[in-house]
């Protein structure tokens, strides 16, 4: 499968060791300009998105036979700036291959656009996202609190959330 | 609805021909505190929205306050009922953090128990799935063997069912002397056990009417609503992760993998039934191929000595205090590790800053988007089958909330 260079950090470098993987290739051919970084680091590739084409890109891969939305989740990355990174975790049941997207989201705006319309899978990961974190996603059909309480204020897994919470 | 040549001719054009049903988070069918939100015309269903967060403990912010050690027994409360799957996946994304290295001994118990862990499952989803249709014997049978595991866990690791057992860098204990011949004849007498709830509800006529045909959810939307698992295979794709993207050494296992292209009810309680008998044929060959060798790996920084060492060696002293006071440091990175859980792909996405706590940890558990695909199965079924859905995807509320 020509993935064992464990190239770190470094767009370039990832780039061409795996040009012949299957979602490089696809992205660099019809989106090149989304892919803002990359990293293939302990056997597994992670691409950086830029915010605006996170869809287009969902939609490069699932053509290109990643077919399954396993995953979304965040991190928050106070207070480094930009703060939050939203992962997305794409798995081929063809290829038997998985790939993890990253977008940057500033704090100042933290909102990307949903995937809902791609995989109607994220519907409830964008959700936790939101009720967790903060980041609103748009487009999303339904983008209201999934796990706190409807009228709750505050994101509790964002960094300057207290462990024991407000008292 | 109804007969259309015997309807009566008034058209009923008020919008508030449907109500609204609220079910649970106290319904005995609902396996903890799910509640569903029905809006029904008459008993047909036409709308399901799971309302979920009931048992919101905030575990993933938890985690970040601990060390990687001391996530371990966090992972066990997430699903009470297999969590040995969810200590096994968080080890395994740890190790991988680490780049560490895992005896093979330790790979192959992990294996057994983990076998263990999935018939346990099954056999109480398999009871209380029979339980919410109407079969109140199965229950009792499928608890009957499932004792018998937990006691075999007691054993082990001293607990029945928060057992924390995989620890990272392998195991905790050597298992006791007779818990391989106690296992062996256990697994010895399953199948025939499996053929008498096969006895009860393969042939019955009431449990066939009421999960045939039901809770259909197609090949297509399984994929595209993140359904994986037994209700994913059941609905035609021949995926487990066992098999196709093995880990923890499951590649020097021979099994097979049932798939069904009916997917209903029916589909998934027969594969889960098949996968038992996989399951038994698996921890057989761990009992019969386990190697000899320790289990843990030999990283004196990060896995803790024997307590014989500890008392002893100087160095081993100094190496327990650091692991206790201080933990770990763990390379910065993040990963995400993959396991065939009972319910499905169990997912832990770890990510390191370099230090020796967890800088993010989550969850993906398979019941949570499987959740998601209730509405598909539901929607112009009657409310009866609603149970019957619910029941299929085995359902636990520990892993949805988290």
């Amino acid at each position: 499968m020509g993935l064992v260079t464990d190239t770190g950090e470094n767009k370039d470098a990832v780039l061409a060791a795996h040009a012949d993987h299957r979602a490089i290739a696809a992205l660099t051919q019809h989106l090149p300009d989304a892919i803002q970084n990359a990293k293939y680091d302990r056997t597994e590739l992670t691409l950086t998105i830029a915010r605006e084409s996170i869809v287009a890109a969902c939609r490069t891969v699932q053509a290109a036979g990643y077919n399954f939305l396993v995953d979304v989740t965040c991190v928050d990355w106070y207070p480094n700036q930009p703060r939050f990174q939203i992962s997305y975790h794409i798995l081929s049941h063809s290829l038997h291959q998985r790939i993890r997207f990253a977008v940057f989201v500033e704090e100042g705006d933290p909102a990307v656009d949903s995937i809902t319309g791609v995989w109607p899978a994220a519907n409830f990961y964008e959700r936790e996202v939101f009720d967790l974190f903060g980041v609103r996603f748009g487009g999303h059909p339904n983008l209201r609190r999934l796990l706190m309480p409807e009228d709750y204020r505050g994101n509790p897994l964002r960094k300057d959330f207290p462990v024991e919470g407000y008292r | 609805m109804g007969n259309l040549l015997t309807a009566p001719t008034v058209v009923d054009s008020s919008e508030d021909r449907t109500m609204i049903l609220n079910m649970g988070p106290q319904h005995p069918s609902t396996h903890g505190v799910l509640r569903l939100v029905l809006e029904i015309d008459g008993e047909v269903v036409v709308r399901v929205a799971p309302d979920i967060g009931f048992l919101h403990t905030g575990i993933e912010k938890t985690c970040e306050a601990k060390f990687y050690q001391q996530v371990v027994p966090l992972t066990d409360r997430i699903d009470y009922i297999s969590p040995m799957h969810n200590n096994l996946c968080y080890c395994l994304a740890v190790e991988k953090l680490l780049q560490l290295e895992i005896p093979e001994r330790a790979q192959w118990l992990r294996v057994l128990l983990s076998e263990l862990t999935r018939l346990n499952s099954h056999l109480v989803w398999l009871g209380t799935h029979a339980m919410d249709i109407g079969a109140l014997t199965v229950f009792l049978y499928c608890f009957r063997e499932r004792e018998q595991i937990l006691r075999l866990f007691d054993d082990l690791a001293g607990q029945r069912m928060m057992t924390s057992y995989f620890r990272i860098g392998g195991v905790a204990l050597e298992p006791p002397l007779d818990f391989y011949d106690r296992t062996r004849a256990f697994l010895k007498t399953l199948p025939e056990k499996i053929d008498e709830y096969e006895d009860l509800l393969t042939g019955n006529r009431i449990f066939i009417d009421r999960t045939k045909g039901v809770g259909l959810l197609s090949r297509e939307d399984a994929i595209s609503l993140g359904v994986t698992g037994p209700p994913l295979r059941a609905s035609g794709v021949d995926w487990d992760l066992r098999r196709d993207m093995p880990y923890s050494g499951y590649e020097k296992f021979q099994f097979k993998v049932p798939v069904s292209t009916d997917c209903d009810v029916w589909a998934r309680y027969v594969l889960r039934v098949q996968e038992m008998r996989e399951s038994v044929k698996i921890a057989t060959q761990a009992l019969d191929g386990l190697p000899q060798g320790p289990i843990k790996a030999d990283a004196p920084k990060i896995v803790l000595p024997d307590r014989e060492a500890m008392k002893t060696q100087m160095e081993a002293l100094i190496h327990h205090f650091k692991i206790v006071t201080e933990g770990f440091g763990v390379p910065a990175g993040e990963v995400y590790q993959a396991i065939e859980s009972s319910r499905g792909e169990m997912g832990y996405y770890v990510v390191s800053d370099g230090t020796a706590k967890p800088y993010r940890v989550h969850m993906r558990n398979p019941t949570f988007a499987t959740l998601q695909a209730i509405e598909k199965m539901c929607v112009g079924r009657l409310i009866a089958d609603v149970v019957a859905a619910v029941g299929s995807i085995d359902i636990v509320l520990g892993e949805i909330d988290r």
